[in-house]
């Protein structure tokens, strides 16, 4: 793959010039989690998705590591037994009656 | 302050999210639903010490996540090491993508990850060493913030971005070899 984003900004990868402030591949990949945690700083946000919307290539693996994100969300639910919740109320009710005394 | 009374109409929502946190933690139902239920008694009997109005779900976990440190880990002591040196940005994207002459269609890596089972996902998850797959919990699953991560495990933000960033990358490995295992992912197709 020749254009996987790794690529430091130039001809042949998505974006063809980086224009003066315009962060390189590179760097949007490595600030890539920070920018799906939402823990980047107004500024460096504002760069990274100037890039996202010019570099197919980036906005690729973007996508993809969202979808990851939500897969990871939706595939560990799990039911929780009604013997748990039985458990549990009755455990803080008796809790309560004994430190009611 | 908050008021016990309280305590049950507030906490118990939570449940669900605190199960499968245990579940992932523990490794199994049983142990996740003692954690669980030792997690509630504790919050009740210290729910005079949380102050109403900040974040109850992440004091909740961080009631959850020191539990099961101080019970269910002391049991195994083991230095933890997430071996991802080798392990590349974006392994899973590039292991996905698959054969190069298809060309890089965003879709065919969105099918592959569609044919993860939840079976896959947790067992991948399952797999990582305790204070990885905790921080990946945190963030990825649960969606609480680094300060939060920070706040619920008692350690530097430093660390926790560290922890989630090495912790993903195992993920990610492991997602690739549990897809190996499977025929998810060809067995010869390296990245790149």
């Amino acid at each position: 793959m020749g254009t996987d984003g790794d690529g430091v900004a130039g001809p042949g990868t998505g974006v063809p010039e980086a224009p003066a402030g315009f962060v390189s591949c590179d760097e949007t990949i490595e600030r890539l989690y920070f920018y799906l945690d939402g823990e980047l700083t107004e500024q460096r946000r504002i760069e990274i998705a100037r890039h996202l919307d010019l570099c197919g290539p980036c906005v690729g693996a973007y996508g993809f590591e969202q979808e990851v994100r939500r897969m990871l969300a939706n595939r560990c639910q799990d039911r929780v037994p009604d013997a748990l919740r039985e458990r549990v109320a009755r455990a803080l009710r008796e809790e309560s009656t004994s430190t009611a005394d | 302050m908050a008021d016990q009374a309280q305590f049950s109409d507030l906490a118990m929502e939570f449940m669900p999210a605190l199960y499968t946190a245990a579940l992932r933690m523990t490794r199994n139902p049983a142990d996740a639903e003692d954690l669980v239920q030792e997690t509630y008694l504790k919050a009740y009997r210290a729910f005079g010490s949380f102050e109403a109005g900040t974040n109850l779900k992440a004091w909740l976990y961080r009631i959850l996540t020191n539990t099961y440190i101080n019970t269910y880990r002391a049991k195994k002591r083991r230095p933890e090491i997430a071996d991802v040196e080798d392990v590349e940005d974006l392994y899973l994207y590039h292991h996905l993508a698959g054969d190069p002459s298809a060309g890089l269609g965003r879709s065919a890596e969105d099918e592959a990850l569609d044919r993860f089972t939840d079976t896959d996902v947790k067992a991948a998850i399952e797999s990582l060493p305790d204070t990885f797959r905790i921080a990946v919990l945190l963030a990825d699953v649960e969606g609480f913030s680094y300060k939060e991560i920070a706040e619920i495990t008692d350690v530097p933000i430093g660390t926790v971005m560290s922890r989630i960033h090495r912790g993903r990358k195992a993920l990610q490995k492991a997602l690739v070899d549990v897809g190996r295992s499977r025929g998810l992912v060809g067995a010869s197709d390296e990245a790149r």
